[in-house]
């Protein structure tokens, strides 16, 4: 069981990881957004899953009342997060800030 | 087989609220379906299941349910295709969390290529959806958005769709299965 946690939550971090690089990494305003706003979302549902399968350990009611509640936070986090970047890529939109293209002989940045 | 809500019951049922007239009957359906979401999330949250702690919540939520129930079910006016809702919707969430891990590895790929940004196009696509109701498409939406390489720029009550894709592998796949399935939750197929 541990080793499960252990494992969810690494794959929690590679995911986190790859979405602080991708907000490096990424050419503009826009395509920063994919990485940050969603890369965060897997990562902490796998994280918080870990979190609430530990603690479901010794198996009583205290403890599943918690997983439940950790659960909850995953729901409105899901909720919340598209939402929210959809409000910021709104706002860049309006602010007519304008999305990088491809450079037509593909020479990169 | 109950018809979604047409937008001018939906209109009819928001001026209903407004203006606090709301047909008895529409009130207990919104009582009905209130009522035991509020209750279970007290037991949850309290987690005491001592007779004062319970008649609190009780209280409590009746009280709630019955002043503001048409905040959480505005549009509701078949308790059957709202049963049927609650029970496509959590068949939906697993498909939705696996599309959103399989996109998440390809943008994770995507962030660690050393030639990223010869790999990535961002282009903003555009398309008219199906879908009818607002739920629906707010949904539709909300997971345009969870799966990694889209994000809903622009949604139009009708429908018009406004998307930035991050490649053009992303951007394919868009309205596509996702949609179908939506269309069979919200029983608009």
């Amino acid at each position: 069981m541990n080793l499960a946690v252990t494992i969810i939550l690494g794959v929690g971090l590679v995911f986190f990881l790859g979405g602080a690089v991708g907000i490096l990494r990424f050419p503009d305003f826009y395509s920063r957004l994919h990485p940050a706003g969603k890369m965060d979302t897997l990562g902490s549902f796998l994280m918080l899953g870990a979190l609430a399968l530990y603690h479901l350990h010794p198996f009583t009611l205290d403890n599943v009342l918690v997983a439940i509640k950790i659960a909850l936070i995953v729901v409105f986090y899901f909720l919340a997060s598209p939402t929210a970047t959809h409000a910021i890529v709104d706002a860049g939109i309006r602010a007519g800030q304008a999305a990088w293209q491809k450079p037509k002989q593909g020479a990169g940045s | 087989m109950p018809q979604p809500p047409t937008p001018e019951e939906r209109y009819e049922a928001e001026a209903q609220v407004i203006s606090g007239q709301v047909r008895p009957a529409r009130r207990a359906y919104t009582f009905i379906f209130t009522f035991p979401t509020l209750m279970a999330l007290w037991v949850v949250l309290s987690g005491r299941f001592d007779t004062f702690h319970l008649t609190l919540g009780v209280i409590s939520c009746a009280l709630v349910s019955f002043f503001s129930g048409d905040l959480l079910f505005p549009h509701a006016p078949h308790p059957r295709l709202t049963l049927r809702l609650w029970w496509r919707f959590p068949l939906y969430v697993p498909w939705l969390l696996y599309q959103i891990f399989l996109a998440n590895l390809h943008l994770l790929y995507l962030t660690f290529h050393p030639r990223m940004p010869e790999l990535i196009d961002p282009h903003m696509v555009r398309f008219r959806s199906k879908l009818k109701s607002e739920m629906a498409l707010l949904a539709f939406a909300n997971s345009i958005t969870l799966t990694p390489g889209t994000i809903t720029v622009r949604v139009s009550p009708d429908g018009d769709f406004v998307v930035h894709a991050i490649d053009r592998f992303s951007g394919e796949a868009l309205p596509g299965e996702m949609e179908a399935r939506l269309a069979r939750t919200f029983g608009e197929d």
